[in-house]
Parts: structure tokens; sequence; C-alpha cells
């Protein structure tokens, strides 16, 4: 195949004029780097808008209100650690400051281990409180298909198989399906999911997609998405990630006399330290900052 | 003063037309009686035109091609009726029930609020359309004209005043005869046979002659026809009871279209409820179930040949609702959790009438969950973990543990800020101000700085709150005056963790857990034994020893409440502080 020459022999007789500016024109000055024309679909990084900063509620503890500013409007707070080591305490007072707050509120409880007195000893209001207990599910007494040819079911699904899914349904899938059920109702001013307890396989288990998922549903909201965790289970999607652990158990200690009976000993409460390890609501990047505080054994 | 009148043509069939808007396009016609003697009660029109005539017998009219059947109801004509009294009191409050098929009403001071009479009539034949009912309406300067030309013309009819007879004239006098007593027939058959054939005609014979003939019954006949009659309206005052019920050709199996018919009869009763300005909060299910199943909760399934089984389901709604999807889909849930488990030849479907609320959420009050869509999430939620897993916490008068029970969900309405509720505000305002929303009356200020959220009947007052090395700058927070100490909690074991003990100069010194086995070790600490009993008078009386404990785990120092159940002798963990 022959290629076409670039230049045709007419063309090379003729000679060609190459007009080069004037750099001292006016009109190069125009065609400066201060008057590039703006590309079609990019904005100048200097109008990008500014995210307004969310609207911070009171977590109930003073020390964890001064050491991140509250709990978020809009964005998902975990608060993660060991066990004795003050994150139920520090839910229920997340509670008990949202319903005094008038909030109506949503627990999430995969292991069943919300305790009725200790809510009540933190002034937590229970009218203003929705409890979701997951878990296995009992099976009434008898089985409820009396006549398998005369059921009233829907579609093509029978009722047996209906009940061995739910039978097998883990308490992490019903909150999972629990929590998007509360985020797309919305009005609840806290959710709390409760992984205190869960196992740590089956919590990291939680894909990451259901957390983002989450996120996203109250971005833009009013409601506290908050999780209480062994560790960090939501990562990127937390905005505010906070460590707690229990620092010397107060009123007790190793070295105690074995002179002293057991029934003169008393637990007075925690002394709990937290650290902030991520926040994304301040611009400059936060270090680790940590405080302390204690509780108090309280009966209800 | 001008009446109006609803009359209902072929009342049984538009009774059963209203459920199954699907025949109003075929030629249909009802039964009445036992197989196999049963015969024609009513017809519509297209069966009418097709030679069907009332009397004839269930194989006469199988001849006849594209007839439907369909046997009497007199639940649906009890419904359609009550249907057609909730369209008429929806305009007027003076309402007289003439007849299962017609109703009269006194429009004495409408015509301000609806408009002209014929703009009246037309509202009515069109609200009466809506419910499913094909009506025709009439207004005249007396009822019983009224009633009359309801019944002889189609459509609307509008008769001026002064023009009675001559609008009248040209109806039938069969007319007259509502129901087809022995008396009306002989009198029917007298004008008959006196070529009398047109209210004009009946109008034109001489009183007095007419009197010696066939008495005042006549005379009355005659007033009636010349639409000359008087009197008052029996105003009625029905019971409020919203039902629907419709019986099924063949029983029900499936959940669709169960849900099918259940939101057909939703759409009525809510239609009729709003007729009246009523809303509701409980819904009653009542299936019939196939001959021979008897579905309850509480009892096990006993076979009767010679019964019909029954399954019934009442649904309680916190705030009064009228949503009838919202209705429909919290049936369907609950259904699809407790299925009859028999199939379906009747339903029945009732409801509570109770005023609307009246709410009206507050500019400065927190947002809570819209209702409707609340009581579906908690019914799509107690799909999921049980009905008896989902709710807000009740607790007992008891020191048993465990002393409290689930409820019902159901949040008061806020109520307004509370007192020592503290605000800081944003950068370039002074900070804080405590808002007292029940203090109404303006006080004397020492705020300098006025707040831009200043509300007119209160004042701030200012108040600095202490922020240690933050930048509250472009923040709002609001804080809880945290005066409290933090509670400590206690985490519940449900159920409660079984353990051994090893016990040390009266002291537990170790615990093994095979199944929890993080939960095992050495105790470090133990404070206790407290001990309790309790309900010793009643048969499950309790009586325990706690002991606070402090274990070395794997992750470090755990606490736990250990408790000896002495009465069964056994160990448990019954929870962990946290």
């Amino acid at each position: 195949m022959s290629s076409l020459p670039l230049i045709s022999t007419a063309a090379v007789s003729r000679p060609i004029a190459i007009a080069v500016p004037d750099w001292s024109t006016p009109d190069f000055k125009r065609l400066s780097l201060f008057a590039t024309p703006k590309l079609a679909g990019v904005t100048s990084a200097s109008r990008l808008e500014v995210r307004p900063s969310p609207q911070m509620v009171s977590s109930g503890v003073r020390e964890i209100d001064t050491l991140t500013g509250g709990l978020p409007r809009g964005c998902l707070t975990e608060v993660c650690g060991p066990a004795s080591s003050g994150r139920a305490s520090i839910l229920l007072a997340a509670l008990a400051a949202a319903t005094q707050r008038q909030e109506v509120c949503a627990l999430v409880d995969i292991s069943d281990s919300f305790n009725p007195l200790s809510a009540a000893a933190a002034g937590v209001d229970f009218e203003r409180l929705l409890w979701v207990r997951c878990g296995v599910r009992l099976q009434k007494s008898g089985s409820p298909q009396r006549h398998p040819s005369t059921l009233l079911r829907e579609g093509s699904d029978t009722k047996k198989k209906e009940n061995a899914h739910r039978q097998i349904e883990k308490p992490v899938e019903q909150a999972l399906r629990v929590t998007d059920l509360l985020l797309q109702s919305g009005g609840f001013g806290l959710v709390i999911i409760d992984l205190g307890d869960t196992p740590l396989k089956m919590a990291r288990r939680i894909p990451l997609t259901s957390w983002f998922r989450f996120q996203r549903a109250v971005e833009h909201t009013g409601t506290v998405l908050f999780v209480i965790s062994q560790v960090p289970c939501a990562q990127t999607c937390a905005s505010l990630l906070l460590k707690v652990s229990g620092k010397k158990l107060s009123a007790f200690s190793c070295q105690l006399s074995q002179e002293t009976p057991t029934h003169a000993q008393l637990l007075d409460g925690l002394q709990i330290q937290g650290e902030l390890l991520r926040s994304r609501l301040e611009r400059k990047p936060v270090g680790s900052v940590t405080t302390a505080f204690t509780t108090k054994v309280r009966t209800g | 003063m001008p009446f109006a009148c609803i009359f209902v043509p072929d009342f049984p069939v538009e009774s059963l037309v209203r459920v199954e808007p699907e025949l109003r396009s075929q030629s249909l016609a009802v039964l009445e009686g036992k197989a196999p003697l049963q015969k024609v009660f009513a017809m519509d029109e297209n069966a009418r035109r097709a030679g069907v005539s009332p009397g004839m017998s269930k194989l006469q009219i199988e001849a006849c091609a594209g007839i439907v059947f369909r046997a009497r109801s007199l639940s649906q004509e009890a419904a359609a009726h009550a249907t057609l009294l909730d369209c008429a009191q929806s305009f007027s409050p003076r309402v007289e029930d003439l007849d299962c098929d017609t109703i009269l009403l006194d429009l004495a001071g409408l015509q301000p609020l609806f408009g002209p009479l014929p703009k009246i009539a037309r509202a009515l034949a069109r609200r009466a359309s809506d419910l499913g009912l094909k009506t025709s309406v009439a207004v005249a300067g007396n009822p019983d004209t009224a009633a009359l030309a309801a019944r002889g013309f189609s459509g609307v009819t509008v008769i001026p005043e002064g023009k009675e007879a001559e609008q009248l004239g040209s109806l039938a006098v069969e007319v007259l005869f509502g129901n087809l007593a022995q008396d009306s027939v002989q009198l029917l058959e007298t004008f008959s046979r006196w070529g009398i054939r047109k209210l004009r005609d009946l109008a034109a014979l001489p009183d007095v002659a007419l009197s010696e003939r066939v008495g005042q019954a006549g005379i009355h006949l005659q007033k009636l026809a010349r639409g000359a009659t008087s009197r008052t309206l029996v105003p009625v005052e029905p019971a409020l009871v919203f039902e629907e019920v419709i019986e099924l050709e063949y029983p029900l199996v499936l959940l669709e279209p169960l849900a099918f018919l259940l939101g057909r009869l939703l759409e009525q009763l809510c239609a009729r409820l709003e007729a009246r300005a009523l809303a509701t909060q409980e819904l009653r299910l009542d299936l019939e179930l196939q001959n021979g199943y008897q579905s309850d909760e509480s009892a096990e399934p006993a076979f009767s040949p010679s019964s019909h089984g029954r399954f019934s389901r009442t649904l309680r709604i916190p705030v009064p609702l009228l949503d009838w999807r919202t209705f429909l889909k919290l049936l369907q849930l609950d259904l699809k959790a407790h299925p009859p488990g028999a199939p379906i030849v009747k339903i029945r479907l009732a409801v509570e009438p109770v005023r609307p609320r009246a709410a009206q959420s507050g500019l400065f009050l927190p947002p809570t969950p819209e209702p409707e869509k609340l009581e579906l999430t908690l019914a799509r939620i107690a799909g999921i973990v049980g009905d008896d897993k989902v709710g807000s916490l009740e607790l007992l008068d008891t020191y048993r543990p465990e002393g409290f029970r689930m409820r019902r969900f159901a949040p008061s309405e806020p109520q307004g800020l509370k007192p020592f509720y503290k605000s800081t505000v944003n950068a370039g305002l002074k900070p804080c101000s405590t808002v007292d929303a029940r203090n109404s009356n303006a006080r004397n200020s020492n705020a300098r700085n006025s707040n831009a959220r200043n509300l007119n009947t209160q004042k701030l007052d200012a108040q600095n709150i202490d922020v240690q090395n933050r930048d509250v700058q472009n923040r709002d927070v609001q804080n809880i005056d945290a005066h409290c100490d933090l509670v400590t909690a206690l985490r519940i074991f449900r159920p409660p963790v079984d353990v051994t003990v090893t016990i040390q100069d009266g002291r537990p010194a170790r615990i093994t857990c095979p199944k929890r086995k993080e939960m095992q070790g050495e105790i470090l600490w133990a404070a206790g034994p407290w001990r309790s009993s309790g309900d010793w008078w009643e048969q499950e009386g309790w009586a325990r020893d706690e002991w606070d404990i402090a274990v070395q785990g794997e992750t470090g120092i755990a606490l736990y409440r250990l408790v000896r159940d002495r009465i069964g002798g056994r160990w448990i963990l019954e929870g962990s502080y946290d």
C-alpha cells in the first residue's frame, strides 16, 4: 500500500507562512496563565462548596463531649473496646441524654444484653426507647401448619421453608435488616447498634457495604448512628471513632490484703480511658487525644 | 325548603357490583332461595334486556347466554345501605332512611356551603359513584316529590318549586307503589282498569269521586301525583357501624388474592370514614374458614364437619389513621406472621371509628417518626425478630430478676424544651443561653447581645460554658447538664451462663465455663455475697447470693456478677459490668 506524502509537491514550492505571536503585544498578555479558559465540567478547587459541619449533640458524658464536641448528627459514631471498658455505660449515657432531649431512640440489641435496671438508674426514658432484641426466634408450641394442603401462603413459597429460614437467621443478619428498616423509617434521634457481646468473627463478617449503606442512610438526616463494638467494624464509614479501655479498676487491687473479707469489699465503679482515634469533623487531622472519666455503681 | 332523594335502582345488584366492579360490564342476575329452587330476585339492565325477569328459575336463565349469577347477600346489602347513609350524611345532618335503597336529605341551609341545588345534586351522585353505587338523585320542594322523581327519572333531576305536577306527570303510576303490598296491588289493578297509566291522569281525576271509590288512600296517592304533599323528615341516627363483608364463590388459599379483596374492603371503609370526618385505630378481621377447619391461636385444630371455622385478628394502632394502604400493609404483615391455616370462604372487616388526631408539630420540637411509617416499621421488625422482641420497656414492681415486660411502642409527643437545656450558638454571638420554654412572659434580660434565635416570648440569659481545647465557632452543641455521675452499666447474659466455681476459704477463687472460655479464669477480686430473695409466698419463689468478681481474661480484667441460686444450687454468670 502506498502512503500519501505528508507534504504535497505543489505545496513545497510555495513558502509557508507561519504566524509567530509577538510576545510584547497586549494580545499575548491576555493569553497568560491567569486568563486560562475554564475547562468544561471542571470546577476550580477554590469554588468547591464547603460541607457544613454537622450538628453536635451531647453524648451524656462531659469528658467525651469535651474530647469530641459531642456526637455528630447524620454521621456514624463508633465506640470500641474490650469487656468492662465502659462501653455499655457510655451507651446508657447517650440514651439518657437523647431521651431527655425528647428524641425517639432505637436500640438494636444483637446479644439481647440490655439491662433495664441500669438504664433506669442512668435516667433513660423508656417511653421513647424502642428496644429490638435480636436472637433466635422461639417457635410456638405446635407447628402453625395444621393442614399443609390448605395453607394460606404467599406466592409459591411454602410456610415450612419460611419457618426454617427464620430459625437459622442469625442475630447479626436480623440486626442489619432491622437497622435498615429503622433508618429508612426516619424520625429517630439516636439509633444504637450494640455489637458489644457479638463474637469477633461474626462482627468482622459484617460487610463494609452495609456500613456504607447505613452511613448514607443517615447522611443529611438528624439521626445519630451509634455503634458499640469490641473492635472497629465500620472502618472508614465512621466519622468518629472512640476507643475505650478500663484503667486500673477503682476500689480494688490485685495486691489487696487477703485479710479483708469479701463482704467488706465494694465495687465503686470503673475508671475509663477514652482515646479519640478518628474524627472527620475537623479540618486539621486530629492527633491521638485521650480523656479519662469514672463511672459509679448505682442500684436502680 | 328543598329536599333531595338518592335512589339506588336494582339495589341488590348494586350491592354486589360495589364489591365486584368488574360485574358492571356484564349481565348480572341475583338469585334467591336454596338450590335447586333458586329464583331470580333482581337483575341489572343488561340482563333485563336479555330477557331475564323476576321469578325466573335458574334453569330458565341458563338458556340465556352471557348471564352471570350471584346469590343474594343480605350482609352486602346492609353494607351498601350503610354506605348510602354515610354518603348522605356527608352532605346534610338531617337524613331520613326511607328504604334500603332510598335516602332523603334536607338541603336547607346547604346552598351557601355547597352551591346551587343542581350542583349539590351532581355532587351527591358523584360521591355515591365514588363509593361504588350507581344512583339517581332528585331535588324538589317536598320530600315525597323528590322520592318519586328519583325513582322515576334516572340521573340527576331538579324540579323547580311549583312545577311538581308538570314534571311528575310523565311518570308511570307504578312509581307510586314502592313496595308491592296486597292493597297496593289492588289499587294498581283498579287504576289499570280505569285506564290510568300516568301520574298526570291520576292528578286530573276529581277528588270527591276518587275518594268515594278508593278511599283516603287514593286521595293520598293523588296528592303525591300532584306533588302537593308536605311533611317533615323523620331524621335517622344510625349506629356508627363500619363493617364490610364479602362472601366468596370459591375458597381462597393464597395471600395475594386475599390482599386484593382486603384492599378493596379497606378502601370502602376508609371512604366511609372520611365521609363522616372520622378515622380509626382498631381493625377487626374475621375470616370464615372452609367447613371442618377450626383455626384458633390458642387451641389445637379441631375438625367439625357441620360448622364453619373462624379466624379472627385484631390490629390496634396507637394513633388514629385513615390511609387504607397502611392498613392493608399491616394486615398483610400480620397475616404473614399468623396465617389462618385453612381456606377462606367469607371475609368480614370492621373498624372502630374515632375522632381523627389533630397533630401539629412544633417548630422547635425534636422530630419524631411518622405514625404511619412507624407502625409499618414495627410490623416489619416484628416479622423479623418476633412480636415479643420489639417494643418499649415497662419495669414491674418487683425485685425479681428480669422484672420487666415488653409493651407496644407508642412514643408520646414531645412537650417542649426542658428548663435545664443549654445550648451554645454560632460564632459571632455570645455563647450559651438557657431557654425556658414554659415562661411565656417576657422577663428583664441581662443579655447584652441578642441571639439570632430569640423567640418572641422568651429571653435568653447569657451563661458561659467552659469548653476546653475545642474550637466551637462553627458548631452548635446541645449539652445536657451532665451533673449526674456516669452510671456503671451491667450487661445481662440472656440466658445466664452456667459456670463451675471453685470455693477457697469461703470465697470464690476460680470459675470454669466450658462453653465460654473467655469468661473462665482465676478470680482476682470478689465482693459479696449479697443475699436476696422474694416471692416465697408464690409458687416460683427465688433466693440468690450475688458476688461482684474480677476475672483475668485474655484481653484484660473483666468484671462480672456471679450469682448462686440457693434454691437450685447452681452458679451462673448473670452479666458483666461494662
